[in-house]
């Protein structure tokens, strides 16, 4: 940033006078308001091997790593003759093989390393590039120098993040943003989308192109799903595809639909495990013989992790000069490769300079900085590489320049390195103008991953003058509007029935719970003790009749439920307590993230929050539990109501709305059914009435409505029989009806499907019931057998229409197995 | 001479498979001594899709899916073969010593087969060790010639192991082989392999049939012939040569030549993903070698 002490260099000028201006505490401020903003978009990161790994929120310094026009101009010259020759290279290893041939390149980072896949040998995308994506990392020495510290080839992650710490420093520093003219992404981002169009070979108006994720629990989902979102894509993971009669299909609730395109985050070797990794569950068997056939292309090709070698870049500056008689114009750091003599000699004597990085990287493996190991272990490091050479790599430790960064104590300088990304386009490509910057998490660390907690950064590239506002963010949307169902992957409609049926099942939870410590704390007055005691008994044994918690015994009731209770709030590891039910909401949720507004994942983000809150809560006392009911159902009606007024009514919000019915349904049946079934002979039922019109919401209507006669006759027709009460049965299956009639039918379907079957017969009854016949008290047994086997009934079907809807327009996946010979193939 | 090959593998499953993939390398491809005149793959039930074509070694590799419910799948493979020309077997009497060998595969700038060297290196089944170098070592004194040294090598890996059918598994690791002394046609092909590879030779794997012959006046019995593995070595300038470790037979005339590669992975005769299926499946092989009339 400085030139000398005091004196910033002239680009950052305006952005030193504009951050002196601001001063410290409205800087933090700022980074503040960065933080909620990155937290209601619901920006994370998934740190493996750590349990409170998952949804780490994304790290933003709001200072941005500026760029001038001029350098930019020659870093992205730079860039744009690396991916070229990087291209030209991967055509080669999966194609002639000159380079091998002719031992610019040595046989062994080709054959003898398993990022070399073979299946994939010969495979080829249309059109000039191979490379359809890729992002290299640069950092700045203390000279100024820029270099390139390594290449992303397979699946270049960061591009979402970057687009996301941009949306969020426009926010958040608008003036500063918009005065400083700073180049725009979106162009980079049309041209990608153009770019994975055109891989499509089917003359078609309308390729269809999807993101392929390895799912929610990657380190980098946030923003596989923004890009899908971004883009328009449908975000798919392998059990959403399959192959058939060699192409690929997108399985959808109009049943398969061709795939021309896939933009994959899943590694190579997981993608297809029929020729490549037979363990893997993330991909589509038969994928590689698709792409084989030309069928399918797949950005980036399988087997282009194969540059991702450190090794690689020893041999970049003679393999230029070959393939295009160029020096290269943006420098690798100096590497060496032990494997051959030379290499290894200088490795050896320079260990202490050098950082070392293995040919084959695990997952999990960091590279080694030998100014940091002493004696005994760098002396055991020699030994290793001597042992093996060829898988080690000795590359130059820059002395990185520093960037200024925000802590709490002011500006720090931290070492950075900026991802830049290029994309094809015609006979070139185009870089993104800016990246993603990654601070070290503090000043001594040298190591920059997310993974070890780095900051991000937006990068600015400064433009000389204004850019012209016809390259503004267009943000590209899929119509989810129409009724189409056939976009809609099946496993999406899925997960938000299921989002709809755990929203309704932790809200109707909630409610119970809300009540029964109701008549805890403040018991009915108008009942005696022993009543109150009954009607808690009652209400205990709804509880465990909805969350399939057994029991609330005896003893729990002579001393105090409270535990009992508590435990139906928070106890995460068994099915049916809140904790649970949030999070299997959440986990459904995770799966159509990139179909959800903002404002949803924003309450689905306070549900995670209040889902973590709860641990928290005091044993033993119902003290302060109200409060945290309420808000976890306040978060839950916005959900609901999010979900009616800002969700396009479209196929997706059909299935959550009848996961939602459906579940309501089963819960008041649930309820009533334990509550009211057996008459009370006792003790009055109107405490229990007034119960369970109270977990339904409906005490308040009762109590205004029918003031002058109150009884169960007048409840059962509000909870059950009442067509304008949107909390009734007879409601919910009238919805439920309704939704199904939308629903795609097959061609030429006359009869009814079992779906509509069962609903129509579950409303056929509720209608004809009488109330009288309902509130009816069989002598002998004391219980409303009537109402009860009724209820019963409707139950079953309600389940019905659940299978129903299961089994015709969900993926049903049998069990993934491989077909082994065993021994009795073996040959002799 | 001509040969008539066929191969049948045929798995029950006790529950119905819904869909499944497979790979096969059933089909005999054409060599240096060997043209494949007619050759067929039946798959029963009727695939859904199905192709043939040339994996990376050259060896013919059959793709196919079927996506109807099934709980038996029967895969048969027909080949006719006709064996002639002169295999280079005629080198034995090559002076070239092994270390020539080593240096020319890792120092040539244009060797005559630039993709032999990867043989050299360790593949998924077979990776090179420091036992496996003390056990080919006793054959490979400095200086020997390589045809040699192979020759010794294969002799006392049949002398000395034991071949045993119930020792070993697909998944057998080589150290246990080598241990026991113990194994079937597969690991004595990649214990070879393993040894060549540790001194720096290139050496592959070669999966295909041998001709067994009845004794005298006994009619051949059908199905006694089964799938065999031998290895090949390469000799610079000169090519690829096949010896058998679990025979140790002078002649190779007799060995068909389906497929090869690095190891045992890379030609796996039938491998596929299958959905449903329950959990244990039956699996029956039957192979047939007849000789026909020229």
């Amino acid at each position: 940033m400085f030139a000398a002490p005091g004196q910033p260099r002239a680009h950052w000028r305006y952005l030193h006078n504009a951050l002196e201006q601001l001063q410290l505490p409205e800087l933090q401020a700022r980074q503040l308001d960065a933080r909620r903003l990155l937290r209601e978009d619901g920006a994370s990161y998934n740190v493996y091997g750590d349990p409170t790994g998952m949804g780490r929120p994304w790290g933003l310094d709001p200072i941005p790593l500026l760029i001038s026009s001029e350098e930019w101009s020659s870093i992205e010259t730079g860039l744009i003759q690396r991916a070229e020759l990087l291209n030209l290279i991967l055509a080669d290893i999966y194609g002639p093989r000159e380079l091998v041939r002719k031992r610019l390149l040595p046989p062994q980072l080709i054959f003898d390393n398993p990022a070399f896949l073979r299946p994939c040998d010969g495979i080829s995308l249309p059109g000039q590039h191979q490379l359809t994506l890729c992002a290299m990392d640069l950092a700045r020495d203390d000279q100024g120098q820029i270099w390139v510290t390594s290449d992303r080839t397979q699946v270049p992650s960061g591009l979402g993040y970057a687009l996301e710490n941009r949306t969020i420093m426009s926010r958040v520093l608008p003036s500063l943003y918009r005065d400083s003219h700073v180049h725009r992404l979106a162009l980079f981002f049309r041209t990608l989308r153009n770019t994975l169009g055109q891989l499509c070979r089917r003359e078609s108006e309308d390729p269809r192109v999807v993101l392929l994720t390895p799912g929610p629990r990657n380190e980098t989902y946030f923003e596989q799903a923004y890009l899908a979102t971004y883009l328009g894509y449908n975000l798919v993971d392998g059990a959403d595809l399959t192959v058939r009669g060699g192409r690929l299909w997108l399985r959808s609730l109009g049943g398969l639909e061709p795939v021309d395109v896939v933009l994959r985050r899943v590694d190579d070797t997981y993608c297809d495990p029929l020729e490549l990794r037979k363990d893997s569950y993330l991909g589509v068997p038969g994928l590689v013989e698709v792409a084989r056939r030309g069928k399918v292309a797949i950005a980036n090709p399988l087997g282009s992790g194969i540059l991702e070698n450190a090794a690689l870049s020893a041999f970049l500056p003679a393999i230029s000069k070959h393939f295009l008689g160029q020096a290269l114009r943006l420098p690798s750091a100096p590497a060496w490769w032990c494997g051959d003599d030379a290499g290894l000699r200088y490795v050896l004597e320079h260990l202490d300079t050098l950082v070392i990085r293995t040919v084959r990287k695990r997952p999990g493996e960091h590279p080694l900085f030998g100014n940091r190991l002493n004696a005994a272990e760098r002396q055991a490091l020699a030994d290793r590489i001597r042992k093996t050479p060829e898988l080690f790599v000795g590359q130059a430790q820059l002395s990185a320049s520093k960037i200024p960064t925000l802590t709490a104590q002011g500006l720090e300088p931290r070492s950075g390195v900026m991802r830049t990304f290029l994309v094809a386009r015609d006979d070139s490509y185009v870089a993104m103008p800016g990246g993603l910057t990654r601070i070290a998490p503090d000043s001594d660390s040298l190591l920059i991953t997310n993974q070890m907690g780095a900051l991000s950064k937006d990068t600015w590239v400064l433009a000389s003058e204004p850019e012209k506002q016809d390259s503004r963010l267009q943000t590209i949307r899929v119509d989810h509007s129409t009724e189409a169902y056939s976009g809609l992957p099946s496993r999406a409609a899925e997960n938000f029935f299921w989002m709809g049926r755990y929203a309704e099942r932790a809200e109707f939870t909630l409610r119970m719970l809300r009540t029964v410590t109701a008549s805890i704390t403040d018991p009915d007055p108008r009942g005696s003790q022993l009543e109150q005691q009954h009607h808690l008994q009652v209400m205990l044994h709804t509880v465990n009749l909805i969350t399939g918690f057994k029991p609330v015994n005896a003893q729990a009731l002579n001393g105090s439920p409270q535990t009992e209770l508590r435990r139906v709030l928070v106890d995460g590891r068994r099915g049916g307590s809140v904790h649970a039910n949030l999070a299997a909401l959440l986990n459904a949720s995770d799966f159509v993230r990139d179909r959800l507004s903002a404002d949803t994942r924003q309450v689905l983000s306070d549900l995670l929050d209040e889902q973590t809150a709860l641990t928290t809560l005091p044993e033993d006392t119902l003290d302060g539990l109200g409060q945290h009911l309420n808000r976890i159902i306040k978060s839950l009606m916005a959900l609901s109501g999010l979900t009616q007024e800002s969700f396009v009514h479209g196929p997706g919000w059909r299935f959550l709305a009848m996961g939602r019915r459906i579940e309501r349904g089963l819960m008041l049946i649930t309820l009533i059914r334990a509550s009211l079934s057996s008459a009370q002979t006792t003790t009055p039922e109107s405490s229990v009435i007034d119960g369970v019109l109270s977990v339904s919401e409906s005490l308040m209507i009762y109590r205004r409505g029918y003031q002058t006669r109150q009884g169960l006759e007048q409840a059962l027709e509000l909870l059950l029989l009442n067509q304008d009460n949107p909390r009734s049965l007879i409601y919910q299956l009238t919805e439920i009806g309704h939704h199904i009639e939308r629903l795609p039918a097959e061609e030429g379907e006359h009869h009814l499907r079992p779906e509509q079957r069962s609903v129509l017969e579950a409303t056929t009854l509720l209608q004809l019931s009488e109330l009288k016949q309902l509130s009816a008290v069989d002598e002998q047994s004391g219980r409303r057998q009537t109402l009860d086997q009724t209820l019963e009934r409707i139950a079953y079907l309600l389940r019905g229409t659940s299978d129903a809807l299961t089994a015709r327009f969900f993926t049903h996946l049998e069990d993934q197995h491989q077909l082994s010979p065993s021994s009795a193939e073996e040959i002799e | 001479m001509k040969y008539r090959v066929s191969h049948r593998t045929h798995y029950k499953y006790p529950q119905a498979v819904v869909t499944c993939y497979n790979e096969a390398h059933l089909l005999p491809r054409d060599c240096v001594g060997q043209t494949c005149l007619q050759t067929r793959l039946s798959v029963d039930p009727l695939p859904t899709d199905y192709r043939e074509r040339q994996d990376f070694f050259g060896n013919t590799t059959t793709y196919f899916e079927i996506h109807r419910p099934h709980q038996e799948l029967t895969i048969t493979a027909v080949s006719e073969i006709s064996m002639g020309g002169t295999p280079p077997q005629l080198e034995f009497g090559s002076p070239t010593t092994w270390e020539q060998v080593r240096d020319k595969l890792k120092l040539d700038q244009a060797p005559d087969d630039p993709e032999a060297l990867q043989f050299t290196m360790d593949s998924r089944r077979v990776r090179a060790s420091a036992d496996l170098l003390q056990f080919a070592q006793p054959s490979f004194p400095p200086a020997r010639p390589l045809i040699e040294g192979v020759k010794d090598l294969i002799g006392r890996i049949h002398g000395e192991f034991t071949f045993d059918p119930q020792f070993t598994e697909v998944t057998t690791p080589l150290s246990e082989v080598l241990k026991h002394r113990r194994g079937v046609c597969q690991d004595f092909a990649h214990l070879a392999i393993g040894a060549l590879r540790s001194l720096g030779l290139a050496a592959r794997y070669v999966s295909g049939y041998l001709e067994t012959r009845p004794p005298p006046g006994q009619e051949k019995l059908v199905g006694a012939d089964a799938s065999h593995a031998w290895i090949s070595v390469y000799l610079p300038n000169t090519g690829w040569l096949d010896f058998d470790p679990t025979n140790n037979l002078d002649s190779m005339e007799r060995y068909i030549t389906t497929a090869w590669g690095r190891d045992y992975s890379d030609v796996t005769p039938l491998k596929g993903v299958i959905y449903g299926g329950g959990k244990k499946h039956q699996l029956n092989v039957s192979v047939d070698v007849q000789a026909l009339p020229d």
